[in-house]
Formats: C-alpha cells, sequence, structure tokens
C-alpha cells in the first residue's frame, strides 16, 4: 500500500532553555543548560526544568486560571507552531484539523492541588473546585488547544508515559494518512514539575537526580550520574502530506519517513535493551533505510545509572557497523520533560538539517566506560559532513518504546 | 455590613475569578452576565469564594438570587449580618 508522505513544515515549542527553537538551538549549541532549583511542595528545593514562556501571549488571565499548565503549554506551542508554518489559519476548515498531544501523565498536578487546598478545610469536599474535573480529563492539553483556536476536528491525548512526544506525532502522521484530517497539530507537553509525586516517586525509586552544581544535575552518560531531573515544556509540530505542503509553497523543515512503538513486556520500570534494539532497526526497516543513514541519534537516555546503560547496549548492536552515526542526548542540557521530551528532543536536532551540526550531550565529567559508544557526541558540539536522518528515541515505562525518524526534505 | 460592602466583597471576587473583565462601571441592577463575559462556571467560582473566603453558604435553589448586584446585596447582606 502506497502511503502519503508526511512532512513538518511548521514548530513551536517551550523548554527550559528556549521558548523559540532559534533560542533553543543557540543554547543546546552552546552548552547552556536550563535546569535550576525549585520548591517543590513537601520535599523542598529540586533540580527541575521551568519554562518561562509568555503564557499571555495566547490566553486571557481568566483561561489562564482555569486552564492547566499543560493546556497552557499546549496552547503556546500550537500557536507558535501554526505561526512557524505559514498556515492562513483564519481561512482553514477547523474540521479538518487534528490534534494530536503526548503526556506522560495528567491530573496530579491538579488532583495534588485540590487535596492540598481542601487540607485548609479539614478535608471538607464541599471545598473541592468544580474545576476539578475538565482539569483532569486526560483530554485535557488537547481540549484546551482546541477551545483556545476553535478548532473542530478530532482533539486527544496520547498517554505513552515518557515516549509520548514521538507518540503523538506518529498518530498525527497515521490520521494524516487515512485522511481523517488535512492538517494535524501534534506533538507533546509536560507540566510534571507541579506535582510532588514524581519527583517523590523517583526519589523513592532512588531515580531522582542531584548535583552541587544543579546546571549538572541532568548529566546522562556521566559516570556519576545518579537519576533524573523532572522537567516541564512542550513541542508541537505542524504536519501536513506532502501534496498538500507544497500546494500552498510551504517550507519544508523535515519529513517523517519511519517510525515504530513496541513494548517490551517485561517489567514496570526497568527497560529491555533487547525491545529497544528491535524498535529501532523496524523503525529503520519502515523508513526503507539501512542504519548507515542515520547521521544522528538522539538517545532517550534519563541521567539514570541503569537506563543510560542499556540504552547504550541497543544503539551499539543495531548500529555497529555505522562509523558515520553519531550519537547525543537533550536531556542533559534540559532535564527530562516527560510526556513533551521525544517532541522536544527532536526539535532541537532538526536544524542540523541546516547547519550540519550535531549538539552535544553535556556535563559528562567523566565518561561512563559502559557508555562509551564510539560516536557519543560529549560537551562540544560537532560539525559533520552532512546531516540527512534523525532517529529519535523515546521509551518509557511499562516497557513501551518508540523509535521516530526523519529526514532532512530534498524533494 | 452594608449592602454597599457586600456588593464590594462581590466585585472583589468578580475581579480575582474575571480578571480580564472591566468591573468599574457595573450597573446593580442589571444582570452580571448582560455586563460581564461570566458563564456558569464562574457563577460556581463566586458561590466557591463566597463559602471559603466568608463562610457564606449559597444553596442551589438561591443561585438566581446572585443574578445582578442589588439582588446579591439583597440576598447576601442578611447572611453576611447573621454570621
Amino acid at each position: 500500500m502506497e502511503h502519503s508522505r508526511i512532512v513538518i513544515t511548521g514548530l513551536g515549542l517551550t523548554s527550559p532553555n528556549g521558548n523559540t527553537i532559534e533560542e533553543y538551538r543557540k543554547n543546546l549549541l552552546n552548552g547552556v543548560a536550563g535546569v535550576q532549583l525549585m520548591e517543590v511542595r513537601y520535599m523542598g528545593q529540586q533540580p527541575a526544568g521551568i519554562c518561562d514562556f509568555d503564557a499571555k501571549k495566547y490566553q486571557t488571565r481568566k483561561e489562564l486560571r482555569v486552564g492547566t499548565r499543560a493546556g497552557s503549554i499546549a496552547i503556546y506551542s500550537a500557536h507558535e507552531a501554526v505561526a512557524s508554518a505559514g498556515l492562513k489559519f483564519d481561512a482553514l476548515d477547523k474540521s479538518r484539523i487534528g490534534v494530536y498531544i503526548g503526556t506522560t501523565e495528567h491530573g496530579n498536578v491538579e488532583t495534588e492541588n485540590e487535596v492540598y487546598n481542601i487540607s485548609k478545610f479539614d478535608y471538607d469536599t464541599r471545598y473541592w473546585t468544580h474545576h476539578h474535573n475538565p482539569r483532569t480529563v486526560a483530554n485535557n492539553p488537547a481540549g484546551e488547544i482546541t477551545i483556545n483556536m476553535g478548532i473542530t476536528g478530532p482533539h486527544y491525548t496520547i498517554g505513552a508515559a515518557c515516549a509520548a512526544g514521538n507518540a503523538g506525532l506518529i498518530q498525527a502522521v497515521q490520521m494524516l494518512r487515512l485522511r481523517e484530517v488535512d492538517v494535524a497539530l501534534a506533538g507533546g507537553v509536560s507540566e510534571s514539575i507541579q506535582t510532588f509525586g514524581i519527583f517523590a516517586g523517583f526519589k523513592s525509586q532512588g531515580a531522582l537526580g542531584f548535583h552541587a552544581d544543579v546546571s549538572k544535575a541532568s548529566r546522562p552518560f556521566d559516570k556519576s550520574r545518579n537519576g533524573i531531573v523532572v522537567s516541564e515544556g512542550g513541542a508541537v509540530y505542524t504536519l501536513e502530506r506532502l501534496e498538500d505542503a507544497q500546494a500552498r509553497g510551504a517550507n519544508i523543515l523535515a519529513e517523517i519517513i519511519g517510525y515504530r512503538i513496541n513494548s517490551d513486556a517485561s517489567d514496570y520500570v526497568l527497560p529491555n535493551p533487547e525491545r529497544q534494539a528491535e524498535c529501532m532497526r523496524a523503525a529503520i526497516a519502515n523508513a526503507g533505510i539501512a542504519p548507515q543513514d542515520v547521521d544522528i541519534v538522539n538517545t532517550h537516555a534519563t541521567s539514570t545509572p541503569q537506563g543510560d546503560i542499556q540504552e547504550c547496549k541497543a544503539i551499539a548492536e543495531v548500529f555497529a557497523d555505522c562509523p558515520n552515526t553519531y550519537v547525543n542526548n537533550t536531556k542533559s542540557f534540559i532535564g527530562h520533560a516527560m510526556g513533551a521530551a521525544g517532541a522536544l528532543e527532536l526539535a532541537g536536532n532538526l536544524p542540523s538539517f541546516d547547519d550540519n551540526i550535531v549538539h552535544p550531550t553535556i556535563n559528562v565529567d567523566e565518561l561512563d566506560p559502559e557508555c562509551a559508544l564510539p560516536n557519543l557526541v560529549i560537551n562540544e558540539p560537532r560539525k559533520v559532513d552532512a546531516v540527512k536522518v534523525i532517529l529519535n528515541n523515546s521509551f518509557g515505562m511499562l516497557g513501551i518504546n518508540s523509535a521516530l525518524i526523519v529526514r532532512k526534505f530534498e524533494g | 455590613m452594608t449592602e454597599d460592602q457586600v456588593k464590594q466583597i462581590v466585585i472583589d471576587i468578580i475581579n480575582e475569578i474575571a480578571p480580564d473583565e472591566d468591573t468599574s462601571g457595573l450597573k446593580g441592577e442589571i444582570a452580571l452576565r448582560e455586563q460581564l463575559d461570566l458563564d456558569s462556571m464562574d457563577f460556581l467560582d463566586i458561590v466557591m469564594e463566597l463559602r471559603k473566603q466568608h463562610g457564606i453558604e449559597v444553596p442551589e435553589a438561591d443561585y438566581p438570587q446572585l443574578a445582578s448586584l442589588d439582588s446579591c446585596a439583597s440576598y447576601l447582606t442578611p447572611k453576611f449580618n447573621e454570621k
């Protein structure tokens, strides 16, 4: 069956180290991390990735009061994605736009806030807000986009743990190919820094990162790494079928040429390198390319002692004979943006198609020998001859793996 | 507590829950929804803030009493003074 080719024509994002792709990329090439200390309820100061985008740019103060942080991040990113695509939004048939937003979790923040609120009223549930349910339904971030932008096509969130950013994009590719929609706004968002439960859960698991120098708290592949830095953020892409994008003369940022999602079927939290390798290999086959064609592998590695090693094993196996495939990591700059991670990390690498530079993984003071992949780009960016294909890994709890492959558009 | 003070309490709550609205020239006798962009969830917010901030309970059957500033003042002032 011949599939429509699907291309990226727009991108909007907010990251702990940038609110535009230009600012974000500049910081990734200059080694500027976005992790800082934040007061977390019941837990005190913790490293976290915090975004400082102008939420009032696209929302009224009332919308901000009633809605969620995830919704706000999604709305900001979606507007920026539409603007960047050069779409004449007012002229579009809004019933033909689909919104597919990946999230790791949703509702924890709002539920914790309400429990805290009623704790001030002796746990009297008469003080529980009527906004609770619309704030916590799982489709909230995507639904807030549709309300804010007047989009009447389908919308939903994709719950895929920390593979969700890729999963949102994959869903959009599928819906465009099925011609369910003509334009898709897709990616991932995270508001997880507002929930102490995520921090406390990682802490109890022995997987919450810290460092005396907070900017080094997230340090995948470093021998002293000790866990995850939780971040908020979002990246939303405008996706279209190639023929539609070309018909309107759109600037094409990249083509999505392959993907795969699979399941470990082995553990709630522990990764499985065999399945990760299977996932990457299947995505490469789906794209109709060979491992040697991949120029950058953007790793999922979250700075946990075990997880980083497992992913390196999988990459070493799949890319064993690929001297020109480079490997990097974006979480070393921004922490783990959870449901946004896949989409945001891909965004940080897309400009490589234009500048042929591989952004590094930073904060590697002493490389863990078990993570010493031959072409790991450490601490300094690497200029290469050409970047034409990027493979973006995102994995999540319950054993969900995703690999998304994009190619520079050259006709 | 006077009716004017109660009206000011209601205006203060509206300023919190609908911060984009201009409440400076509100007319007491005209329905709030005709003068401001308020929906049913906003009225529930007014009820919640009366409960939280002032310990005033408004039963659901009495929600229509909150339609205008004047009706709010007539309905709520005795409740404030009974506290």
